[in-house]
C-alpha cells in the first residue's frame, strides 16, 4: 500500500540520529517553555527560527514542530501542579487537574494528561498521514480566486476563534497584510513603503516582528507586573491512576481526541477551542457533573487529549494548502521559506521526505514527551522555581542573537526593538499581535492571488462569487462572521473567554 | 464628549492614523485598474478599510453602553532598559565583539527587574556568554565579530 510506503519513508527519515536529536531537542525545549511562565511557544519558535537556517530543512522543521506540541505537554504540567496554565490551551486543565493535585492525586492527573495527549497525538498523526495527500490533490484544482477566498476564510477563522474584540482583531489582520506590502513589489519592481531604507527592500522580516511583539513585549509586560512568584504543589504522589480514574478517563480521551481532530483543522485557535469544547461535552455527558471542578479525571483527560489533537491537526492546512491556521504555523511557513521551500500542496510530491519525515517525527516526538514528562516531572517542578530575573536576560540574549543571525545585520535588532515597543503599545490597547503575524505572512501571497484573479477576470470582482469553490469558501467565511456577531453566541463566546482570564 | 473605553477610542485613532498614512503613501505608486493593478492599488484600499474599521472602533469607544476602561500606565523605565539593552547590543556588536556586548545586554536588561542584584546578574552574564559560545558559535557555527576592534 502506498500509505505504508510513505510512512516507512517518513520513519526512515525521522529515525536518523540527527533528526532524532532535533526531535528530542524540540520536545525538550517545548516542555521547558511550556513549564516556564512568561515565555510561550510562539516566542521560542520565533527565537530559534533564524537559527534553523544552518540546519537541514527537515531537522529545523522537526525541531520547531517539537517545540509546538511539546509546549502543550509542558503547559499541562504547570496547570496541574501550580494552577497556572503554561499555555492558554491548558486553561481548562487547571480546573480539575489542580483540584486532583490538591486531593493528593497530582501524579495520576499528570499521567492521565500525558497518556491522553499521547493517544490523541498518535491518532491525529495518522489522520494527517491519511488525509493530507487527498486534500493536497484538491488544492491543485485551486486557481488564484480560490486561493484568495481560502486565505480570507483562514484569516476570518483565525480571528473569530480568538479572544477579545472582533473588530480589533480584523483590523490587526489587515494591518498585518499592509505591513506585508513593505518591500519590493514583485510585479512592478517598485519599492513600497521602504522610506529609502535599503534593509526594508526585502520586506519586514516577520521573525523580527514576531520577536519584537512576542519576545520583547512579553518581557516588558512581565517585568511591569513584578510579582511572578508561585506556589508549587510539592507532593506528586503515585503516577499510576487507580481503576476508577482509569475507567472515567478512558472514554473522555476518545471523545476529546475526536473533538480535537475535527476542530483542529479549522483555522484559528483550534487547540484552545477544542479544549473548551471537550470540557463542556464531558460535563454534559457525566452522570455526576457536580464533581467537575473538584477533581474529576474526565475533566483532565478530555481537554488534554483535545488540545493535543487540535495542535497536531493544525498542521493540516499548512501542509496541504500552504495556509497557516495560527501564528505558530505562520512561523513554520517562515521556516520553510528560509530554506526556499514554498509551502503548498506541492510539498508532498516535491519534498516527500520532508513531509513524511515531519509526520513520523511528530509521533516519535509525542512518545519522547511521555517519557520526558512523567518520570522526569521532578525536574520540571524544580525549574518552576527559577526566578524571572534570571530567565528574562536569557530571553533577551536568545532574541538578540537570533534576530541578528537572520541576515547578520544589526538593523534587524533595531527593527525588533521598535516592534517591541509597538507591541507594548498594542498590548496596552488590547490589540492582539497574533492575528497581525498571520496577516504579515499571508500579505504578499494574498495580494498576488488577488491581482492574478482580477487579471484573469479582466477586472470583474464577481469572479470570486461566480466560481463555485471560491464562493463556497467566502460563504463559509461570511457564515463564521455572522455566527460570532449574533447576540446569543456573542454572549456565550464572551463568557467562555472570561473564564480563561 | 465622554470617552467610555479609552482602549477602544485610542485603538481607533491608531488604526485611522496608520490606515490613512499608508493609503496616502500608496498614492505615490501607480494605482492601475482592477484588471491591471499597479503597486498602489492593494495597499491603498487596505489602508482605507483599516481607517474605516478604526473609525468604527473609535466610535464604539464613545458609546454609552460600552464598558468603561482606561489605558494602563506606560512603564517607560522598563521599556527603555529592556529595549535599550537590545539596541546597545546592536550598536556595540561590531566595535566591541560578541562577548562584551552580551555582557552589556545582560547587565542593562537585568536592571529592569525590581529584584535586581549584582551577584546574580554577573553570574548570569558569565553563564550566558559561555552558553552562547558553546551553543551558537561551537554548536551551530554562527559567525559573529567576537573581540573588540583593538584586539581582533
Amino acid at each position: 500500500m502506498e500509505l505504508i510506503d510513505h510512512i516507512m519513508l517518513g520513519f526512515s527519515v525521522a529515525v536518523s540520529p540527527e533528526n532524532l536529536f532535533y526531535a528530542f531537542l524540540g520536545a525538550l525545549l517545548g516542555t521547558l517553555v511550556g513549564v516556564l511562565p512568561g515565555i510561550g511557544p510562539l516566542a521560542t519558535i520565533a527565537m530559534l527560527l533564524p537559527i534553523t537556517y544552518v540546519l537541514p530543512p527537515i531537522a529545523g522543521l522537526i525541531m520547531l514542530a517539537g517545540i509546538y506540541y511539546g509546549s502543550q505537554y509542558g503547559g499541562s504540567t504547570t496547570a496541574i501542579l501550580v494552577n497556572l496554565p503554561g499555555e492558554i490551551s491548558a486553561v481548562v486543565t487547571t480546573l480539575d487537574g489542580h483540584a486532583m493535585a490538591k486531593n493528593g492525586r497530582a501524579g495520576a492527573a499528570l499521567s492521565i494528561a500525558a497518556i491522553g495527549s499521547f493517544f490523541a497525538g498518535t491518532v491525529s498523526t495518522m489522520l494527517i498521514a491519511g488525509f493530507a495527500p487527498p486534500l493536497a490533490e484538491v488544492a491543485f484544482k485551486f486557481g488564484p480566486a480560490e486561493y484568495f477566498s481560502l486565505m480570507c476564510l483562514g484569516l476570518i477563522g483565525a480571528v473569530v476563534l480568538a479572544s477579545g474584540s472582533l473588530l480589533k482583531a480584523v483590523s490587526m489582520v489587515l494591518l498585518g497584510l499592509l505591513l506585508g506590502m513593505v518591500g519590493t513589489d514583485v510585479n512592478s519592481g517598485v519599492a513600497r513603503f521602504t522610506f529609502n531604507i535599503p534593509e526594508l527592500q526585502d520586506g519586514l522580516d516577520f521573525a523580527a516582528v514576531a520577536l519584537g511583539v512576542f519576545g520583547f513585549t512579553e518581557v516588558i509586560r512581565n517585568l511591569e507586573l513584578k510579582d511572578m512568584r508561585q506556589e508549587v504543589a510539592s507532593k506528586i504522589g503515585s503516577l499510576y491512576p487507580n481503576k476508577q480514574e482509569f475507567r472515567e478517563s478512558a472514554p473522555a480521551v476518545l471523545r476529546g481526541t475526536a473533538i480535537g481532530s475535527v476542530l483542529g483543522i479549522l483555522p484559528g485557535g483550534g487547540s484552545v477551542l477544542a479544549a473548551f469544547a471537550s470540557y463542556t461535552v464531558e460535563k454534559k455527558l457525566a452522570k455526576d457533573p457536580e464533581r467537575f471542578g473538584k477533581g474529576h479525571p474526565a475533566g483532565v483527560a478530555g481537554p488534554e487529549s483535545a488540545n493535543n489533537a487540535g495542535a497536531q491537526m493544525s498542521f493540516i492546512p499548512l501542509l496541504t494548502l500552504g495556509i497557516p491556521g495560527n501564528a505558530v504555523m505562520a512561523l513554520m511557513v517562515g521556516a520553510m521559506m528560509i530554506h526556499n521551500i514554498q509551502p503548498g500542496p506541492q510539498v508532498i510530491t516535491s519534498h516527500p521526505e520532508l513531509f513524511w519525515g515531519l509526520i513520523a517525527s511528530m509521533w516519535i516526538g509525542n512518545l519522547m514527551l511521555v517519557i520526558l514528562n512523567l518520570p522526569l516531572v521532578g525536574i520540571w517542578v524544580k525549574l518552576l522555581k527559577i526566578p524571572y530575573r534570571i530567565l528574562f536576560p536569557m530571553i533577551m540574549v536568545f532574541c538578540s542573537i537570533g534576530v541578528y543571525s537572520l541576515n547578520y545585520n544589526v538593523f534587524d535588532i533595531f527593527l525588533t526593538a521598535t516592534f517591541g515597543f509597538i507591541g507594548y503599545v498594542w498590548s496596552k490597547l488590547d490589540c492582539e499581535g497574533a492575528p497581525l503575524l498571520l496577516g504579515l505572512v499571508l500579505g504578499p501571497m494574498m495580494e498576488e492571488n488577488f491581482r492574478r484573479s482580477l487579471l484573469l477576470s479582466r477586472g470583474d470582482f464577481m469572479t470570486f462569487i461566480e466560481r463555485p469553490l471560491s464562493a463556497t469558501l467566502l460563504g463559509l467565511a461570511l457564515f463564521l462572521v455572522l455566527i460570532v456577531t449574533l447576540p446569543a453566541i456573542r454572549k456565550k463566546r464572551e463568557e467562555t473567554f472570561v473564564e480563561e482570564d | 464628549m465622554l470617552i467610555k473605553s479609552q482602549k477602544d477610542f485610542w485603538s481607533g485613532v491608531m488604526f485611522i492614523a496608520i490606515g490613512l498614512f499608508f493609503a496616502w503613501f500608496a498614492t505615490d505608486y501607480q494605482m492601475g485598474t482592477a484588471a491591471r493593478m499597479g503597486p498602489g492599488y492593494f495597499p491603498f484600499w487596505l489602508g482605507i478599510i483599516i481607517a474605516v474599521l478604526g473609525a468604527l472602533i473609535g466610535i464604539g469607544g464613545l458609546r454609552r453602553s460600552t464598558p468603561a476602561d482606561k489605558v494602563g500606565k506606560f512603564d517607560f523605565r522598563v521599556n527603555i532598559l529592556v529595549l535599550g539593552s537590545a539596541v546597545l547590543f546592536g550598536l556595540l556588536l561590531r566595535p566591541l565583539g560578541l562577548y562584551a556586548s552580551l555582557f552589556v545586554l545582560v547587565v542593562v536588561s537585568s536592571l529592569a527587574s525590581h529584584e535586581f542584584g549584582w551577584k546574580v546578574t554577573l553570574a548570569n552574564a558569565v553563564f550566558l556568554i559561555l552558553f552562547s559560545y558553546f551553543a551558537f558559535i561551537r554548536g551551530l557555527g554562527l559567525i559573529f565579530p567576537l573581540y573588540p576592534w583593538f584586539i581582533g
